[in-house]
């Protein structure tokens, strides 16, 4: 296919991400490592949910038929939970490392809770992003005509669409799971389990593209809503901050209203 | 040694058009000797036993260093600690850049996944109908390359020892003309006829002229910082292309798992050959090879002329400030760091101040070990970037999870073992357990 489609499906998928790390990341060491360490943290937990898929595959003998859909479905539905278990387990860490942090250099300030948790929403994302889209692209640059066989035309748009999302979705679930495990709040760590859940189970219905779509882009929305009034927005500061009057934004940039 | 091994063996690239070259093993190392650099010359000047800390730390190929003014190491430690997120990525970077053009490389132009011969150390072939005489013939493989590099450190820490000096410079001196000259030439010839440009002979040799020579001034001499640490990466990625390409398969795989044990034992072994290089080099104070080690090392020196006995008399005129980079013109003396004047001239009271801002070393062994197994995970997988992604991820983990043991251990730890652990691991797991996943999620379009 074409150039045009290549860039253009590359910068749906990865824009916003690379955008975001390039304003917010790219800038301190510290951020960049721990982005690195969650993206680690992600692709160990693919490695698992790939060897359970394989060993519940090894154990049906890899006979064909309906069995291996069911196995796939149960392969995406695992591969969820260890995910989440893994962000868990990359909260557990980070929590010893800024309290290792702390203790050593008590004057710096080690980043925020918070901050990491975007960071590593953003890692987690940002992997799975990648993993899911990259060998598609890099198809897209060979020959080739899309839907010859009946399938649908917009195979890269939309693959590159649901990436965007995916990728955004992970940097809110990640917000709103941390906070949830930093108040205890166990229910945050349920709704975003279940939303993810969701959100792959949605993908299912896979032709279907604008039942798929739109819902998850929904999903989408109401994460980032309620991840931006946990991460401590609030209207007020929404309303300041469009019509640029934050004064402590101002001052941090010196600049006059 | 691991200098020694580098040049060594790069000379043997020289030597061998045909025969071509062996691998490059010198071990990495991580070492930290600035503080013990600077206790034991309290009582010098402080530019000089800066400069004995920069002897000290530019160690052999694949030292790497993360130097910390003398201090009462409670304080030590915080520096330590605060000046390590910004060295990781201060080797991030490079690696990461060495690793793209390999993997760009490999990706686009297919002379180097061709195979065309093997190396003379592998004189085994991987051509055999049955996999047990396959795996045998590349353990046969690895046990001669690693011995050949055995052999090969051991005679440089002799002729360390013995003083060989000049024998060791002019053997650098032709390795890196070999690589900056002929492999880029080959390089150039290949990417052309990958894209079909055509150029003329005059306008081939001013290029190459122009590459090779500014190369050999900044990496031997004095050049810009980055314009060193671009070439250092430019070389060690050509290096990594020609291992990529010469060495079969499955050797590759045994001779990088052999490269981190052989590393790691002849790091942290007391007769290991790398340690005794270090250690003698720690005796004479002598820094060892400044042109095979990367360095993101800056030292600003601001101060009075009272370091500079040239510019004792100038101290009336303004000098400019310079930023300088560790170099040395000549083995076994280092040129001492230009002063870093004040504006204000003419303040013969003034005390000395000085700021250096330390940086990190790594060795070029490291760089290149690092891109052959992210080059060959590009080459061999099917097409599949999946896998040169875990690796790349995985390189960078063990690098950090290395930095972090040397600021807790503060002792030359090597660098290869951990990363290249974590490479293999992913690659083999990657390709074997997680291509299949992924491709068949993608050929239904789910999502996880």
């Amino acid at each position: 296919m074409t150039a045009a489609v290549f860039f253009g499906c590359a910068f749906i998928a990865f824009g916003p991400a690379l955008a975001l790390y390039i304003f917010t990341i790219a800038t301190e060491p510290l951020r960049v490592i721990f982005l690195i360490i969650g993206a680690f943290f992600w692709l160990v937990s693919l490695l698992f949910s790939s060897l359970f898929w394989f060993m519940a595959r090894a154990i049906t003998d890899n006979k064909d038929g309906p069995i291996q859909k069911y196995l796939l479905i149960l392969g995406v539905l695992v591969s969820v939970l260890i995910q989440e278990m893994f962000r868990f387990v990359y909260y557990k860490l980070l929590k010893k490392a800024s309290e290792g942090l702390k203790t050593i250099n008590p004057d710096e300030t080690a980043p925020s809770m918070r901050l990491l948790a975007y960071v590593s929403g953003l890692g987690f994302g940002i992997m799975s992003g990648v993993f899911a889209f990259v060998n598609t692209l890099s198809d897209s640059l060979g020959p080739g005509t899309v839907g010859i066989h009946g399938d649908s035309p917009q195979f890269f748009l939309n693959s590159a669409f649901m990436t965007l999302v995916i990728i955004l979705l992970h940097v809110f679930w990640g917000i709103i799971f941390f906070d949830g495990c930093e108040k205890k709040k166990w229910s945050a760590l349920l709704v975003v389990l279940l939303t993810h859940l969701l959100v792959s189970a949605l993908t299912f219905i896979s032709p279907h593209y604008g039942i798929n779509l739109v819902s998850t882009y929904l999903i989408m929305v109401l994460m980032g809503i309620w991840a931006f009034f946990v991460a401590g927005g609030s209207c007020r500061s929404l309303k300041l901050c469009l019509l640029c009057q934050d004064k402590d934004f101002l001052l941090f940039n010196q600049r006059s209203r | 040694m691991l200098t020694f091994m580098a040049s060594d063996s790069e000379e043997e690239v020289c030597d061998e058009r045909t025969s071509l070259m062996s691998a490059e093993s010198p071990p990495p190392r991580c070492c930290q000797e600035a503080r013990q650099g600077l206790e034991d010359r309290e009582s010098a000047a402080q530019w000089r036993s800066q400069d004995s800390e920069e002897d000290l730390d530019e160690d052999a190929d694949r030292y790497m260093c993360s130097g910390v003014p003398g201090q009462p190491s409670g304080l030590e430690e915080e520096l330590t600690l605060k000046y390590g997120a910004k060295h990781v990525i201060m080797l991030f970077v490079p690696v990461t850049l060495c690793m793209v053009v390999v993997v760009a490389t490999i990706k686009s132009v297919r002379f180097y996944t061709e195979k065309n011969g093997q190396l003379i150390y592998t004189p085994f072939t991987e051509d055999t109908p049955s996999v047990g005489q396959r795996l045998l013939n590349s353990v046969l493989n690895t046990l001669i390359m690693i011995s050949v590099i055995v052999a090969m450190t051991i005679f440089l820490v002799v002729l360390y020892k013995y003083r060989c000096y000049k024998f060791i410079h002019g053997w650098l001196i032709m390795s890196s003309l070999m690589l900056l000259f002929l492999f880029t030439y080959i390089y150039l010839g290949e990417v052309l006829k990958t894209y079909n440009v055509a150029m003329d002979y005059p306008t081939l040799f001013l290029t190459v002229w122009n590459f090779g020579a500014v190369g050999m001034v900044c990496i031997h001499w004095k050049g810009p910082l980055v314009l060193q640490q671009a070439y250092l990466i430019m070389i060690s990625a050509l290096m990594a292309l020609v291992f990529i390409k010469y060495l079969p398969e499955w050797s590759a795989w045994v001779i990088l798992g052999a490269i981190s044990v052989y590393d790691l034992v002849a790091v942290l072994c007391p007769k290991g050959p790398l340690r005794m290089l270090v250690e003698t080099a720690q005796e004479r104070n002598e820094p060892i090879f400044p042109a095979l080690i990367y360095s993101s090392a800056m030292v600003w020196t601001v101060g009075m002329a009272k370091l500079d006995p040239s510019s004792q008399g100038a101290l009336q005129l303004p000098y400019d400030p310079e930023m300088e980079e560790d170099s040395y013109d000549s083995f076994g003396e280092p040129s001492y760091p230009e002063v870093f004047e004040p504006p204000l001239p003419g303040y013969p009271g003034d005390e000395l101040e000085e700021e250096e801002e330390r940086g990190v070393k790594l060795g070029l062994g490291d760089f290149i070990f690092y891109s052959v197994l992210v080059g060959k995970a590009a080459a061999t997988g099917s097409g599949d970037w999946n896998t040169t992604l875990a690796c790349f991820v995985a390189i960078l983990i063990g690098l950090c999870l290395t930095l972090l043991l040397l600021a807790v251990f503060k002792k030359a730890l090597p660098a290869l073992p951990i990363s290249i652990t974590f490479g293999l691991i992913f690659y083999f797991s990657t390709d074997n357990l997680v291509r299949p996943f992924m491709d068949t999620l993608a050929s239904h379009q789910l999502y996880i």
